[in-house]
């Protein structure tokens, strides 16, 4: 009676560190696979959700950027965006690392204005995704941010909805701007010697967004007459 | 009714005696960073409340199934896994919301108050006590998060509520000091925290000792008399 007990507690020490680490390692191990495959399950599962989301919002600020050149009668583009886009593969100039896609807006078939997206890599945290409209005559018509992880309530007043000057948002300084008025070498942050403002404290999100913005608008009037003569949904080419 | 006491203890040592900003100094990155507006405050508050309600919930009801040398690396899977699911579901099923509040959800993994409350709290009680403690801690972070947002904001820029209309867009934000103030730009950048935290819990703790000496003296009072009566008339 008195061994049974003794066996019992003396045998589980002796492969006890062996034993108990492989069965922790195994638990932690099972812990990683459930938890990673109910994430992966839940991104797959939200995805159509998030890129329909995704796809309202960049729409709506494709209205916006156009918007200045809408003067109520006079409409200044009339075809469909949608129908009338081509593929950018990812381009250095705008900083871009995956497909995007141009919209080229049109006026009775003449060219009108083109809609590009562009990436600033150097955000204060992570990239920072624009949208920029660009007319014919090389003007930036207007810029807004599409995405940004700037630290709220210090960086992301590039974002108008966040700026909290409601009557003049900082980004729309560079509505109606081009390097006919601003030259390239003026295109920076003031702080940098350019002719943009920024705000105290909180420079790096706005140097972001002016670098990238000259930089796209520099490759769009580069490269106008080509990016308008491609059929509509085909893969440009450098 | 010792079930009903235990509950009540939770409350106030979630919102006042063990507050994660004043007495734990938990959670200070999102503090520094977020607090700069009242509406930027209370947004990120809110959104912790969730998540460490959630995180709480998990942890209590698998706690039987972690064992005790992998818990820290199992807590951190789970809850990063449990912010990553918010984040994943505001963006798909309430984007309106998500543009506001997206950028405060992935910050809540950088809040040590969450892992702080699992391992301390949840990974000993049961499922009902650990929500309440987790929604508790969340309430505490809150009301002091929202409490230097309000002030930060009101001296560094004087406004209140400013950002309101990304929330609802019927209301706007409050000019509360004269439209000509100029501000106060360190009130906004992370020392105007510092200062307003280090502020707070000097006043918390005179609050406390002011509580306890009086409770000191109103002990010394009442034993006074029953020893000192009797010589004093004697």
């Amino acid at each position: 009676m008195s061994e049974l007990p003794e066996t019992s507690t003396s045998t589980p020490p002796q492969r006890s560190t062996v034993h108990i680490a492989l069965r922790t390692a195994a638990i932690l191990l099972v812990f990683s696979l459930v938890f990673t495959a109910f994430m992966a399950s839940f991104y797959y599962l939200t995805e159509p959700h998030r890129l329909a989301s995704e796809q309202t919002e960049k729409m709506r600020l494709i209205d916006v950027v156009l918007a200045p050149s809408r003067d109520g009668l006079k409409t200044f583009y009339n075809n469909t965006l949608l129908d009338d886009a081509i593929i950018l593969p990812p381009i250095n100039a705008l900083g871009t690392s995956e497909n995007t896609r141009l919209y080229r807006a049109r006026k009775n078939g003449q060219p009108a204005a083109l809609v590009v997206e562009a990436i600033a890599p150097d955000g204060y945290s992570g990239k920072i995704g624009l949208l920029l409209a660009v007319s014919t005559e090389g003007q930036l018509l207007a810029l807004r941010v599409t995405q940004h992880k700037e630290t709220p309530g210090l960086g992301d007043y590039i974002d108008p909805k966040k700026d909290r000057n409601k009557v003049r948002p900082w980004i729309t300084q560079f509505s109606g701007t081009g390097f006919d008025r601003i030259p390239p070498e003026q295109w920076r942050v003031k702080k940098d010697g350019g002719h943009f403002d920024q705000m105290a404290g909180a420079t790096i999100s706005a140097r972001a967004v002016t670098n990238a913005s000259g930089r796209a608008l520099a490759w769009v009037n580069e490269h106008r007459e080509k990016l308008f003569a491609l059929p509509a949904n085909t893969l440009y080419k450098e | 009714m010792s079930a009903l006491n235990n509950l009540s203890d939770i409350a106030r040592n979630g919102v006042w005696k063990q507050n994660p900003l004043l007495v734990q100094l938990l959670g200070l990155c999102p503090l520094l960073a977020i607090s700069t507006t009242l509406v930027n405050a209370v947004s990120l508050g809110l959104a912790t409340i969730l998540v460490m309600l959630l995180a709480n919930f998990a942890i209590a009801g698998l706690r039987a199934l972690i064992p005790y040398e992998i818990r820290i690396p199992v807590f951190v899977l789970i809850i990063a896994a449990l912010v990553t699911v918010v984040d994943l579901s505001f963006n798909a099923f309430l984007h309106d919301l998500y543009l506001v509040l997206g950028i405060f959800i992935p910050l809540i993994v950088t809040n040590c108050i969450v892992l702080a409350r699992v391992e301390a709290f949840a990974a000993k009680n049961g499922l009902a006590a650990s929500t309440l403690d987790g929604v508790m801690m969340g309430a505490g972070f809150l009301w002091v998060i929202a409490l230097i947002g309000g002030l930060r904001e009101l001296i560094g820029q004087g406004t209140l509520f400013s950002g309101i209309e990304m929330v609802f867009p019927s209301l706007s934000g409050m000019q509360v000091l004269s439209a000509d103030y100029p501000g106060f730009l360190i009130m906004l950048l992370p020392p105007g925290a510092f200062f307003t935290l280090g502020l707070l819990i000097a006043g918390r703790n005179w609050i406390e000792t002011r509580a306890n000496q009086r409770l000191l003296d109103q002990r010394k009072h009442n034993d006074k008399p029953a020893e000192k009566t009797a010589p004093a008339t004697a």
